[in-house]
């Protein structure tokens, strides 16, 4: 008896200290998170208040909250089937045996090494009115100036083209790595069984990549609510919460307006949509996968 | 009544023309003239790197060649793709595709060439009996063990139904006794529905169990182009000497006199200012109170027969194999004999077989 203890007691202390930091940095918080959005925000000498599910109904009345999600849901729905079919279309071509493929590989990959902030003021450069990128080539079209991100119907759009152009080459990485994992000789004999090359694409290589697809797309939703330092940036959210997501609101909510009952209430929102979607894709696309 | 004839299938001539193929430097195949007749069975036969499977490729079209003319059915095809040339290909590694299903795997090719359902299910169901592999329409390649996907692998290439079948070393994945099986049930294949069949193997017992024609290549050449039984009894080269037969044939470098270095006797060659080299199968060999002087070093039981080791004269090695079990013990001296007609001999320097009078 006193051997199995002893044993236990082992067993307890080597997982000690990977269980004293997931509880200290994901767990607790999570819970308090959770705990929190049942409360009143404490204000000086008020104490939190029990208040049940009181802040999810005044959520409900919010009409930022309902413009960031619609804002977000836009964003997901654009972003994701973006980024992924251009990695998928990026990994194609650097696949392929074609000059300096190192240096195209090289540089679809540069987006993904450089730090969101710095892409951020890149960005913020090409879409400056007047002298900006964009303005440049729209110029040479004839148009006049445009402020892409003081304008309402522009500024979210010009954010998904920072995170699409952020995301693609990150994506294309997994792509392109499964794509030289497959044996070439599939390839060959297709060819000889008289499959086009689309047939062939439609048919092997698009099931095959099937798996890294699942991943990609798992990350891609979790990047489309959690990516948010270039609009911290370039928008601060506006004009007009134009640019807010989730994310930033729960940061201007929590950390500006410091009403953090409101900020733990849109957080438990957040987890469960992630929660919910993460659920959806490893069941529905997950039994689809074939694994090898 | 054949299935063949039911069917109305038959191979196709496949001719090469001087067929080429190097990369920059390296020269891969130079200059490969063949001619495969319609129904046979065509082996090529050689070591690793002497360009066998390139010369398939090039049937194939997987590959193109330098300089060349690839013939089949009497048409050029040098320029055309791989769908376009009537070739069904068995790949080393099988090349199944891992997501689909056995019978989708089988009517692969038949569904990107948009063949009519009805004939696709007939052509199924002929190659799934020919095969027996009918338990295992619905698995995937997973699924199946190395012979199994090799049968699938087949019946791909049944279905295709094209006249010239290419098959680049099928057995080599396979253990010793499935190899054996699968060699018989490839070859009743290759009659029964009277393809013409091109296969590489680096095997030598692959090619003399199986093969019309042996096409023996050795550094993008063809050492020697012949029916087996002629390689066997007739090597053009020494290479061919001593890359046909379990074990290979003795090659054993004489003197100017013509006997091997270090032995009083006897004369096996005409004596020649140029070396030769003597070549005698092991199993020509037989035991004798006269003839070639030996020590045995190592002796080999094999059941069926003894392959004993000896070393002759000064330093030549020679492999006799005896029928039966022979108990001689290491060390001892014995003298081997042959017919005259078993004697084959070759320059030293060329390889090349030098003729005998008869």
């Amino acid at each position: 008896m006193a051997g199995v203890r002893r044993e236990t007691l082992q067993a307890w202390a080597l997982i000690l200290p990977a269980l004293v930091l997931l509880v200290a940095f994901t767990h607790w918080p999570a819970v308090a998170t959770l705990v929190d959005s049942l409360y009143t925000t404490p204000k000086g000498s008020r104490p939190p208040r029990f208040v049940g599910v009181e802040n999810y109904v005044a959520l409900m009345d919010d009409p930022v909250f309902w413009r960031a999600l619609h804002n977000n849901a836009v964003y997901a729905l654009v972003t994701i089937p973006a980024s992924v079919v251009l990695a998928l279309l990026m990994a194609l071509a650097v696949n392929t045996a074609l000059p300096g493929r190192p240096l195209l590989r090289m540089a679809y990959f540069t987006p993904t090494m450089l730090p969101m902030i710095a892409v951020a003021n890149i960005w913020l450069f090409f879409f400056t009115p007047d002298y900006g990128l964009f303005d440049r080539i729209v110029g040479v079209f004839g148009m006049g100036r445009h402020n892409w991100l003081g304008d309402a119907a522009t500024a979210l759009p010009a954010m998904m083209a920072v995170a699409v152009w952020k995301e693609a080459g990150f994506f294309m990485i997994f792509y392109l790595a499964a794509l030289q994992a497959m044996p070439p000789d599939l390839k060959e004999a297709a060819s000889l069984e008289g499959s086009s090359r689309w047939n062939f694409f439609r048919r092997v290589t698009l099931p095959l990549l099937m798996p890294t697809t699942l991943f990609v797309l798992v990350n891609a939703v979790i990047n489309a609510f959690r990516l948010v330092d270039h609009v911290v940036v370039m928008t601060r959210g506006g004009p007009d919460n134009a640019t807010t997501l989730l994310l930033y609101y729960i940061y201007e909510t929590g950390f500006r307006f410091w009403d953090t009952a409101m900020a733990a209430t849109l957080t438990v929102v957040l987890l469960a949509l992630l929660g919910t979607l993460a659920i959806f894709q490893f069941g529905v696309l997950g039994r689809r996968v074939h694994y090898r | 009544m054949t299935i063949r004839n039911q069917m109305n299938e038959s191979g196709a001539d496949v001719r090469l023309h001087g067929v080429a193929r190097s990369w920059g430097a390296t020269t891969a195949l130079s200059g490969i003239s063949l001619h495969v007749r319609a129904g046979s069975f065509c082996v090529l036969l050689g070591p690793s790197g002497c360009g066998k499977t390139t010369c398939l490729r090039i049937v194939a079209g997987l590959e193109q060649a330098s300089a060349g003319v690839v013939e089949i059915g009497g048409r050029d095809v040098t320029a055309l793709p791989p769908a376009q040339r009537g070739v069904a290909m068995v790949f080393q590694s099988y090349a199944l595709f891992p997501h689909l299903t056995v019978a989708e795997n089988i009517m692969f090719g038949l569904k990107a060439r948009s063949v009519p359902k009805p004939d696709r299910l007939r052509r199924l169901d002929r190659a799934v009996e020919i095969l027996g592999i009918g338990h295992l329409l619905a698995r995937r390649p997973g699924q199946l063990s190395g012979g199994q996907q090799q049968r699938v692998a087949l019946g791909r290439a049944i279905v295709a139904e094209a006249p010239v079948c290419l098959m680049d070393e099928p057995l080599s994945n396979l253990d010793a006794q499935l190899r054996a099986e699968m060699r018989r049930e490839i070859l009743a294949l290759q009659r029964r529905l009277g393809i013409t069949m091109l296969y590489v193997t680096h095997d030598q017992t692959e090619a003399m169990g199986m093969a019309d024609q042996v096409v023996l290549l050795r550094d993008g050449r063809v050492e020697q182009d012949a029916p087996p039984a002629d390689m066997y009894s007739r090597p053009a080269t020494s290479f061919a000497a001593s890359f046909i037969g379990t074990p290979p044939m003795n090659l054993l470098k004489l003197s100017h006199e013509g006997m091997v270095p270090g032995t009083g006797g006897p004369v096996l060659g005409p004596p020649r200012a140029a070396a030769t080299l003597a070549g005698i199968r092991p199993e020509a060999l037989r035991l004798s109170d006269h003839g070639i002087p030996a020590e045995v070093t190592h002796a080999e039981y094999l059941g069926a027969d003894t392959v004993m080791v000896c070393s002759v004269g000064a330093e030549g090695r020679l492999l006799a194999r005896l029928p039966g079990r022979v108990a001689i013990a290491d060390g001892a001296l014995v003298h081997f004999d042959f017919g005259p007609a078993d004697l084959h001999l070759f320059d030293a320097a060329t390889g090349h077989r030098i003729p005998q009078p008869a």
